[in-house]
């Protein structure tokens, strides 16, 4: 063999070696980052979703857009510590911030359009640990995979000729995803509350409540109001911010409260299908009351800068095995980086 | 200071040892920033602590790379590369230790701690503050793309010197003995030419 060309050859390798491992890794990091499957659904894509159906309102959260600050605290009475570990559970108090609001993209939407309302609070533990949840006043989820949120958002989203969901993309989703169909049947016979005060706030995904000895607990939990339930009346359809303008009365006479109950699962009850409610007769637990005491507009106010991720978690708490936590968490901060980026060139601006 | 071939044992184990720690938590960012997948929180739950290991670590190697001998570049080199080499190495060392902190300036920013499981949790370094948070987290993925490019570049140039130039440059940072440069180049090559013809 000519040793020369069998020299160059070698040469020739080992100089493409000094190329291609580096290149590989860039492909890898490109993979990784999801750049090379645009058919894999990202937190991008859910945002992006949300975003067409609501319209784009720079500053503000790409889901549950209009709603306002509350502040408070939780009085634990230290039932729910045999549960879990985490000191908010503890006998003793909790600063809480938190904020009310009615679910879609469009921070101008008028309250009596919107049937799904929320809470969501962030729990100050002393050692820094901060718990935050955000909760739905509906019983269940209307999904239980990320794959069908997105293709429910999907279909849903207004049609360029009309301006409104094609009814024919709905039916074609709710053939494929016929667990829907009790959501349906909710949101039919569902008449909405006067107030954010008299309604009932649940996690709807299930969590892990994990106690001192390490043993775990599978939970959900609800905010249930003391304020008794007044239906929406006809002065509240014509008023656009009548949830706003209640709750701000309501906090001028007096504190409102709420008592945190766990939802313990028994065996076989699932943690990861969001669409089915636990039986009723599983055990519960009182952990205590929530007492709110004011309220704030949401711009600028003290609950604006929180993204009420779920799985902002202290340690005695984990998440389940449910897929929609991990989604709501991605796209969450993918949502909070968008409006605070945003937010902070608008300040710019201002100056 | 004394000549030596080789960075010091210690230096070199952490250098392994945080590059394949670095490389994960970079390939580990951009994977938990854009999954939706169960696999978010995993990932998040392992960049957190990994981060500040990194942290510790570089603090420990820089105090390491100022304190011992350290192997001087081959005068075969020119002098446009040596400024090269000597600013990249810089740049890693500023962004590995930036990195780290930018992350957790970040997440202080945004009302959240730097928790590292079993309840601990370490203090925010800026107050919570939405402008801050604004420049921050962008910042870190920045970083985040500039470290890995400059480590792309390191590599190729780490395997240009162990492939092609193999003038012990690449052996500093391993420690493994060049034969090629103690038994002398030329006999080498003729040893070599002679085992081929063999």
């Amino acid at each position: 063999m000519n040793i020369k060309a069998h020299i160059n050859r070698q040469t020739f390798v080992r100089l493409a070696l000094v190329g291609i491992i580096p290149l590989i890794l860039f492909v890898l990091f490109l993979w990784a980052g999801g750049w090379l499957t645009p058919e894999r659904l990202t937190s991008d894509k859910l945002v992006n979703v949300l975003q067409q159906s609501g319209g784009l309102h720079e500053g503000y959260r790409r889901n549950h857009a209009k709603g306002m600050c509350v502040l408070g605290k939780f009085i634990s009475n230290g039932n729910a510590s045999t549960l879990s570990r985490a000191s908010v559970f503890s006998k003793g108090e909790s600063a809480v911030t938190g904020r009310f609001a009615i679910a879609g993209g469009n921070p101008g939407a008028p309250d009596y359009t919107v049937p799904v309302r929320s809470m969501a609070l962030a729990f100050q533990q002393a050692n820094g640990e901060q718990w935050r949840t955000g909760m739905n006043a509906m019983p269940f989820f209307p999904v239980s995979s990320v794959e069908s949120f997105y293709e429910l958002q999907t279909a849903t989203l207004p049609d360029a000729a009309t301006g409104k969901p094609n009814p024919e993309k709905l039916a074609a989703f709710v053939t494929k995803h016929p667990e829907i169909k009790p959501f349906f049947a909710w949101a039919k016979q569902y008449i909405p509350s006067a107030s954010w005060a008299s309604d009932r706030y649940n996690s709807l995904n299930a969590f892990r409540l994990i106690d001192k000895a390490g043993k775990e607990h599978l939970v959900r939990w609800s905010m249930v109001p003391h304020a008794s339930f007044v239906p929406i009346s006809d002065a509240d359809k014509q008023n656009k911010d009548f949830l706003q303008q209640d709750l701000k009365r309501r906090l001028e006479q007096g504190s409102l409260e709420w008592d945190l109950v766990f939802t313990l699962a028994q065996e076989g009850d699932k943690g990861n299908d969001a669409t089915k409610a636990w039986p009723a007769d599983r055990k519960t637990v009182n952990a205590g009351t929530l007492v709110l005491n004011k309220t704030l507009p949401q711009q600028q106010g003290p609950c604006n800068d929180i993204n009420f991720d779920p799985l902002i978690l202290p340690d005695g708490m984990a998440a389940s095995d449910d897929p929609i936590l991990n989604a709501r968490s991605s796209a969450y901060a993918k949502s909070y980086n968008l409006r605070t980026h945003e937010q902070a060139q608008h300040a710019g601006e201002k100056l | 200071m004394k000549k030596v071939a080789y960075f010091h044992p210690a230096l070199r184990v952490l250098h392994w040892l945080m590059a394949a720690a670095i490389l994960s938590m970079l390939f580990i960012g951009v994977a938990m920033v854009s999954t939706v997948s169960s696999l978010h929180a995993l990932l998040v739950s392992i960049h957190k602590p990994l981060g500040v290991m990194i942290l510790l670590l570089v603090i420990v190697r820089l105090w390491l790379r100022f304190t011992t001998a350290t192997p001087s570049l081959p005068d075969s080199i020119p002098v446009w590369q040596r400024l090269i080499a000597h600013l990249s190495h810089w740049v890693l060392y500023v962004m590995m230790l930036a990195q780290p902190l930018i992350g957790w300036a970040m997440l202080s920013a945004a009302g959240n701690s730097v928790t590292l499981g079993n309840g601990i949790v370490l203090p925010p370094i800026v107050p919570v503050d939405n402008d801050w948070y604004a420049i921050l987290r962008p910042l870190h993925t920045w970083v985040a793309f500039a470290l890995f490019a400059t480590i792309l570049l390191h590599l190729a140039a780490a395997l240009l010197h162990a492939f092609i130039l193999r003038d012990g440059v690449f052996n500093s940072m391993t420690g493994i003995r060049n034969t090629r440069l103690t038994l002398g180049t030329s006999r080498d090559r003729q040893a070599s030419h002679r085992r081929y013809r063999a």
